[in-house]
């Protein structure tokens, strides 16, 4: 065995650490072009989730994790440790606060997922996707990612829509990581309540996180908490109530 | 000792999944709906409960504190295995459905906070 297949063992065995290793290096080289180079007005940790995204691109469905060395990215970056973290994350939340906007935070769910759905599935309509199912499915994956393939396999849908309507949710995921942080100030993202707002219209966890995680590490909390519900409501709506409906008005 | 803070976190975590599981399962969806929603609940209410009467052990809470910071690390590792090439290669239907419906989200986002704020002064 070579000396470099030795490293290359070490490095895959130790798949987590490695994660640990290569994310510190990626937070410390964005915080310092974020000094050095923009004064901070852009964040490091926006800079250090554009960079993971161009990572990602050069990987295959797992992004950088479809390399062997970097598998270990794929668990510190799974769905276990971010919801484990997330949770974590409620620690710094006021209960007043929860109760001052929980009504809005339901409301925004409701009208998230609604708002989504159908703008969601007009452009999918505009584009040539006339069929009650396309339409329902390309809305549902303009909801999040994972709505999308649960709600196109129930109503049975072909796999090239429910490809399209994957790759719609994770287009969302990456324009609201890419956006929220530049777009806070106008739409007024800067309070508890609020971001529980954004949290319930917007849905993707994902996205949700790093968006806020980018803007301001306090929002977070408040945003992932109406977040998680958008995926399990979208799933609930979409392939009935609205796949009834849009059968019925495209018939 | 901290690992009572992470064990803490950790029944939060498992209690709340569950209660999503049985909830998905109740509405009929499967999967889990607000599993993290509700641990959050958990822990924010029994932390208000602890807060006011007798205060958590400070090496108790550093060991939660700690993994609520491990959430920035996770969410750029997180971006790092995102399928960004199925996202591109979904055709013009995915990128301007997905931006477009999330952007008139965006739009109505000030709206909805104003009446949150509304509803809170007037209580």
């Amino acid at each position: 065995m070579s000396g470099l297949e030795v490293l290359d063992n070490l490095l895959i065995k130790n798949g987590l650490i490695m994660a640990f290793l290569v994310v510190g290096i990626m937070m410390w080289l964005s915080d310092l072009i974020s000094k050095k180079l923009f004064r901070k007005r852009i964040p490091g940790v926006a800079i250090a989730i554009l960079a993971a995204l161009v990572l990602a691109y050069f990987g295959e469905e797992k992004g950088v994790a479809n390399f062997p060395v970097f598998s270990g990215m794929a668990l510190l970056g799974g769905a276990m440790l971010r919801d484990f973290t997330i949770v974590a994350t409620a620690m710094g939340v006021s209960l007043s606060e929860l109760k001052k906007t929980g009504l809005a935070g339901i409301l925004s769910l409701l009208i998230g997922v609604i708002l989504t759905f159908f703008v969601g599935g007009l452009i999918g309509y505009a584009m040539g996707y006339t069929d009650a199912v396309s339409f329902t499915t390309i809305g549902a994956g303009a909801c999040t990612y994972i709505v999308g393939p649960i709600t196109g396999a129930a109503i049975g849908a072909s796999s090239d829509i429910i490809a399209i309507s994957v790759a719609t949710g994770v287009i969302k995921t990456i324009f609201v990581t890419i956006i929220t942080p530049i777009v806070a100030k106008r739409i007024g993202l800067d309070n508890p309540g609020t971001a529980m707002v954004f949290g319930g219209m917007i849905g993707t966890t994902s996205g949700v996180a790093a968006g806020l995680a980018a803007t301001d590490p306090k929002l977070v909390p408040y945003g992932a908490m109406t977040a998680t519900f958008y995926t399990g409501i979208g799933v609930l709506l979409c392939p009935s109530v609205f796949y009834l409906l849009m059968k019925y008005l495209l018939s | 000792m901290k690992i009572y803070g992470v064990a803490f976190l950790a029944a939060c975590f498992l209690l709340g999944q569950l209660a999503g599981k049985y909830l998905g399962i109740a509405l009929g969806v499967g999967g889990n709906v607000g599993g993290v929603g509700l641990a959050m609940l958990l822990l924010v209410l029994v932390n208000d409960r602890f807060y006011n009467k007798t205060s958590i052990h400070p090496e108790t809470k550093s060991g939660i504190i700690f993994w609520s910071t491990m959430y920035i690390p996770v969410v750029i590792a997180m971006a790092s295995v995102l399928n960004v090439k199925v996202a591109l290669t979904g055709g013009w239907v995915a990128v301007f459905s997905g931006i477009i419906a999330t952007s008139c989200c965006y739009l109505l986002i000030p709206m909805l906070s104003r009446l949150a704020k509304t509803k809170g002064t007037a209580e």
